[in-house]
């Protein structure tokens, strides 16, 4: 069986590239790309844990989590058409028109 | 059962008359403000010879209860009345000089600015000045004590526009405050070891203790304390500097407040503390050395003094000096005698030198005067009483209570020949200084200006002081400008009064009628301690040394007539010798006409160490340094806090992100330390 801290350190790396991603990336599309890896970062220390201690709500909440992914995908894309038909750019940093 | 006599109705008169002039003034014309004040002041003075009709009949000491004021456990201190034959002397002195000062003042400031001001302020002066002489305990005496000072400050700053007049007001309440922090300081002693203030609770309760004849005691240091309190207000070494400044005001007022009644309060005290001070031979001392110094100090300074004010001033101050000289060795009802006697006179003479004054068109120098004599012969005359009776020549007023002083000082257990000798010695220059100034306003030729076009041109020149005319360059007077001219009759009739009682109002010391009267106030407290009655009765050995005190009179009058001669030598028979002599003597004379640089000392050794130490210390030391530089540092250092920190409110997202990241990262950290820890 393997131990339960390889799936943890997979799982912090993945987060990390998570953070990194989107820290670094200066496209929308990355971002959520960078977003989505650190959901499935922690989805996967979720299903390790409940793994390890038999119990089933950390399927549960990864389930959840999922249901929330795929629901702020369906959002976040239609927002990235509209920023994208209105501004013709994904870059971030020129998203800035409510900034003071 | 004694019949209740409404004695508070005494001092709320003045307070009625103060309120009316005072609040509605402004739309009264002046013969409404005048007759007000006249009213009330004199509806007090009815009120109070009244008071002395029924006084025979009663039991003293008679007291009254007004209202409840302060009762905290079992101290209590009421708005109570307190009279017996030393407040009756005061009643009627106060009521009766006060009085006619009012009427005076009628006249006097008839052409003056702020008119219903001034006698508001007046009418407020006898309020407090007779909530002081007849309050029942300290407290109460307090207020009155404060209160005198206040009025007194308000009138030697009346007129405001002019800036040595509100100096001087000021001087005058600051150089008091130093006294009243001494009766203040006495009081809370008192409370504290005898808790009560009230005289009928007090006086039994020391009158068993024994006089504290070493060291500095209880007793000791109260009575000290209670004697810096009336050096403050009675203008006595080493707080004397208010009085010649005080000046400053109308003449009246110096004549009422600064001659009169306010600065004899000191003497009042210490003559109603009586029973502390004898108790206290330290501090009788203290005050008697005090006195004697006193006098004499203030008779030298008085020789070089060329306006006439200034002189009574300090004259006045000198004849203080004898009051205190009078209670320190522990002849009270001498000192109460000179003050009633002093009251007549030196109001008399303040009353007439405001008549000159008003005469010559607003001239103080005496050297501008001279030859007066015919051209206002009433004022003349009644001066003239006033002066015999200061030298103390008899049978006027000032003789016999000036030489009761002085016998007393001289046969009376705390006394001694050296107060005695400095007591005649201040006589002769008394007498010197007075009929100096006698001979310069009223003989010789005149030396003023030709009054006409120069009063006219001052008065046009202070018409924009606000309707406040300037005595000593505009004119007071109502007619006739420029002519020299005797004063209306609503001025003379006072000083009338007042020669007449300069002149007879010694009388009621002949065969210590005075002292027999006083007696029972001051005898009262001693008695009952059979040693300290011992030690201070007085009047036992004046039949056996009848000749001695005859002896030592014929000397006090030789004198006074030494002095009159001196001055009609030097100022009537050969004008030019004075100059000559000032010349030979020089710095002397610079010393002395510099009033010895006592007020340069005080500048030097209190004000400007005071004045510097506020603002190098205090005010660019503690306030700029460390109170402002407190607030501003922080100010500041938060603005450089805020300047840094605000680069991480980027607005650029990432950013954020990145610190949220790096709050994560750090909380992490922190876990895994504690966990591994």
């Amino acid at each position: 069986m393997v131990p339960l801290s390889y799936y943890l350190v997979l799982s912090a790396i993945l987060f990390t590239c998570g953070v990194t991603g989107f820290l670094i990336k200066r496209n929308i599309i990355s971002i959520f790309l960078s977003i989505e890896l650190m959901l499935n970062g922690v989805n996967l220390s979720f299903v390790a844990f409940a793994a390890q201690w038999k119990a089933l709500s950390g399927q549960v909440f990864v389930f959840f989590v999922m249901v929330v992914a795929a629901a702020e995908a369906a959002v976040g894309l239609a927002i990235i058409i509209a920023v994208f038909r209105t501004r013709e750019t994904l870059n971030v940093d020129r998203v800035n028109l409510l900034k003071l | 059962m004694t019949p209740n006599l409404h004695v508070w109705l005494i001092p709320l008169l003045p307070l009625i008359g103060a309120a009316l002039n005072g609040l509605l003034g402004k739309r009264f014309t002046r013969q409404t403000v005048a007759a007000v004040a006249l009213f009330f002041s004199g509806a007090a003075f009815a009120m109070a010879s009244w008071v002395a009709v029924q006084f025979p009949s009663l039991t003293t000491p008679y007291e009254e209860t007004l209202a409840q004021w302060i009762r905290a456990g079992s101290f209590r201190a009421d708005f109570a009345f307190y009279l017996d034959q030393l407040s009756l002397v005061m009643l009627l002195v106060v009521t009766g000089v006060g009085f006619l000062i009012h009427i005076y003042s009628v006249g006097y400031m008839a052409e003056e600015g702020g008119f219903y001001r001034f006698f508001s302020y007046l009418n407020l002066f006898m309020f407090f000045m007779l909530t002081l002489v007849l309050a029942n305990n300290y407290l109460l005496m307090f207020i009155g004590w404060e209160g005198v000072g206040l009025a007194s400050y308000l009138l030697i700053g009346f007129w405001f526009t002019r800036d040595s007049a509100a100096s001087a007001g000021k001087k005058a309440f600051i150089v008091n405050r130093v006294g009243d922090f001494g009766f203040l300081i006495a009081l809370f002693l008192l409370i504290k070891h005898f808790g009560s203030l009230n005289f009928a609770q007090l006086f039994p309760t020391i009158s068993p203790m024994s006089p504290e004849t070493q060291g500095v005691g209880l007793l000791t240091s109260i009575a000290l304390l209670l004697t810096l309190g009336a050096c403050g207000k009675s203008a006595q070494i080493p707080l004397y500097v208010w009085l010649p400044d005080a000046m400053e005001g109308p003449t009246p007022v110096s004549a009422l407040i600064h001659a009169a009644t306010m600065v004899t309060a000191g003497v009042y005290m210490i003559a109603r503390s009586h029973v502390i001070f004898d108790r206290a031979p330290g501090a009788l001392t203290a005050v008697a050395i005090i006195g004697t110094l006193t006098a004499l100090f203030a008779a030298t300074i008085g020789i070089a003094q060329t306006d006439i004010k200034k002189v009574l001033a300090y004259s006045t101050i000198s004849q203080l000096g004898y009051m205190f000289l009078g209670c320190g060795v522990a002849a009270y009802s001498a000192g109460i005698f000179h003050l009633m006697t002093h009251a007549f006179f030196k109001g008399l003479l303040f009353l007439a030198a405001g008549s000159v004054i008003h005469a010559v068109g607003g001239e103080q120098d005496m050297r501008k005067m001279g030859g007066l004599r015919t051209k206002i012969p009433w004022t003349f005359w009644t001066m003239t009483a006033a002066t015999v009776a200061i030298a103390g020549i008899p049978p006027f007023a000032g003789f016999f209570s000036k030489d009761e002083i002085l016998w007393q000082a001289y046969s009376s257990p705390q006394g001694s020949w050296i107060y005695w000798l400095i007591g005649v010695i201040t006589a002769f220059i008394t007498s010197f200084y007075m009929f100096r100034l006698w001979f310069l306003t009223f003989f010789g030729e005149y030396r003023g200006a030709v009054a006409d076009e120069h009063s006219q041109a001052e008065h046009a020149g202070h018409g924009t002081h606000m309707g406040h005319n300037d005595p000593r360059a505009g004119t007071p007077a109502p007619h006739g400008h420029g002519v020299i001219h005797e004063s209306p009759k609503v001025m003379l009739v006072p000083l009338v009064i007042l020669a007449v009682l300069s002149v007879i109002g010694g009388w009621v010391g002949y065969h210590n009628i005075f002292e027999n009267f006083l007696a029972p106030v001051f005898r009262s407290g001693v008695a009952l301690s059979a040693e300290a009655a011992q030690a201070v009765g007085s009047t036992q050995p004046r039949t056996e040394a009848g000749s001695t005190e005859s002896l030592l009179m014929g000397i006090s009058i030789a004198a006074a007539l030494a002095g009159f001669l001196l001055a009609w030598l030097l100022y009537h028979r050969r004008p030019e010798l004075p100059k000559r002599i000032a010349l030979a003597l020089n710095g002397l004379y610079e010393a002395v006409l510099n009033k010895y640089y006592v007020d340069e000392l005080y500048a030097t050794l209190f004000v400007k160490p005071l004045i510097n130490g506020s603002s190098r210390l205090l005010w660019q030391g503690i306030d700029q340094h460390v109170i402002d530089a407190t607030v501003d540092n922080g100010a500041e250092g938060a603005r450089h806090i805020s300047d840094t920190v605000r680069h991480m409110q980027s607005g650029n997202i990432r950013s954020y992100a990145g610190w949220v990241a790096a709050g994560a990262a750090a909380i992490i950290v922190y876990m895994v330390w504690i966990g591994v820890r």
